[in-house]
């Protein structure tokens, strides 16, 4: 179902509602009405984005990797690809996508996680997780370490081979490539742009992706 | 593990149970008909905002199933439990839980009024309740593993279910690294085909075991196990 078929958008940036740029290595939280649409934009090229999703009315009822793979039959991201929450519910539909693939097994990269499989030296790196913890806890409202979840990891190449094994590949994204999703329903978007420096995720480089945002009207 | 056999169980299908599994002590399921499948889900039992963390599992061991060798590693770097014995040889950790909607869907709508224990049930409802058990609920639910059953990724990325993965008498054996609380289900795989609804039985055990040495073969299945386990026993100094 989930086929690497390039599908690129028809709206205009000019007409966004909003726009932001997000650095490497900072969280970005932002409620995304039902309708409205988001792109994100790998700007420089090879840049991992971090993602969760949650409805907006009930933080329980959140983005569920597996429930996402297993309902589509396909453990890749792409154009066509429902975003199904732990509920049942669906809660964002990819609409274009300029990259092709996107991971969800591969998780966000913590301190902990980094000591496990690089160094215990490598503890004191920033990692996704401080982003994550830092951005839900500025934005309070009750979200806790428990909310997070396995995250989508935009832009990310994660192939699993037919005999289970998994690798983290250089990225199949590059400059200017992007993925675009419509809300179904009023969803909080919680973004790490990741800094991870250990791996081939970011291209050893972490760098800025841009946020654009259009309302129903648009189209 | 024949000799230390401190608990035996039979869970027949759709059943739920959990357990805080301690330190020293190994969990061994065996698959009594063949084509069992058993949901799990754990959480240190003293910390409970550390429980299994799939991703962190997956990648530090560079591996899309699991089987002997392998182990499940906590959002915290550390390690709730290894896979010490398999002659399955292939877990799966992709697929999750099945609910209500699927299982009302393939099955057919049941009630316990007319249906008494043989209603159908649904791997995600039955850990809900299991979870409140312990004063948890649906946020602390995340990534499950699905043992004995086997689903294979292509190039492409599409999922396959194999059945017969698992044959009579087939077992999988947990040892505990820290206190953990187990939780387990023997509901049907959520892409098992078929519209029966014939979830299986297994026989579960509990024994007493030696803590792992220098040379356990988890341990030294790669070095971010070696790291794993010095993560894990620096948590009990």
């Amino acid at each position: 179902m989930a086929t690497s078929i390039l599908q690129s958008s028809q709206l205009l940036p000019e007409d966004a509602l909003h726009s932001f740029v997000v650095e490497a290595g900072d969280p970005f939280l932002f409620e995304i009405g039902k309708g409205h649409t988001i792109r994100i934009i790998d700007l420089e090229g090879n840049q991992a984005v971090d993602t969760l999703f949650y409805n907006a009315r009930d933080y329980a009822d959140r983005y569920s990797a597996q429930d996402t793979i297993r309902e589509q039959g396909n453990i890749y991201l792409t154009t066509g690809t429902r975003l199904i929450s732990s509920s049942g519910n669906v809660l964002l539909t990819i609409t274009a996508d300029t990259c092709g693939r996107h991971d969800t097994l591969g998780g966000a990269c913590a301190t902990e996680s980094n000591m496990v499989r690089y160094d215990f030296s490598k503890g004191h790196m920033h990692a996704c997780r401080q982003s994550f913890l830092k951005g839900i806890g500025e934005w309070g409202r009750g979200l806790e370490k428990r909310d997070i979840a396995s995250n989508i990891n935009f832009f990310m190449n994660v192939p699993v081979t037919p005999e289970g094994g998994l690798t983290f590949e250089d990225g199949v994204s590059d400059a200017g490539k992007y993925v675009e999703l419509r809300a179904e329903m009023d969803v909080l978007m919680v973004i790490s742009n990741c800094p991870q420096l250990n791996n081939p995720c970011n291209g050893y480089n972490p760098t800025p992706v841009q946020i654009l945002i259009w309302d129903t009207n648009v189209r | 593990m024949d000799s230390s056999v401190l608990w035996t169980e039979t869970l027949p299908g759709g059943a739920t149970w959990s357990h805080v599994l301690k330190r020293g002590t190994a969990l061994r399921m065996t698959d009594l008909e063949g084509g069992a499948n058993v949901a799990a889900y754990f959480l240190n039992f003293e910390i409970q905002a550390e429980r299994f963390n799939l991703p962190d599992t997956l990648k530090a061991q560079h591996t899309a199933r699991l089987t002997k060798g392998h182990v499940l590693y906590s959002d915290m770097g550390r390690i709730l439990c290894s896979i010490t014995e398999d002659t399955v040889g292939w877990h799966d950790p992709l697929c999750g839980l099945s609910n209500n909607a699927q299982v009302e869907k393939k099955y057919g709508k049941t009630s316990y009024q007319q249906h008494r224990n043989e209603w159908h049930q649904n791997a995600r409802d039955v850990f809900l309740v299991e979870l409140a058990k312990y004063g948890l609920g649906s946020r602390d639910l995340h990534a499950t593993v699905n043992f004995f059953s086997k689903v294979t990724v292509n190039e492409a990325g599409d999922l396959h279910y194999c059945a017969n993965n698992s044959k009579p008498g087939c077992y999988v054996e947990l040892r505990a690294e820290m206190n953990v609380l187990v939780l387990l289900n023997t509901c049907q795989h959520p892409l098992a085909p078929g519209r029966e609804y014939s979830p299986r039985p297994v026989d579960i055990s509990i024994a007493r075991v030696s803590p792992p040495r220098s040379n356990d073969p988890c341990r030294m299945l790669c070095n971010e196990n070696t790291r794993g386990f010095l993560l894990t026993e620096l948590f009990f100094l």
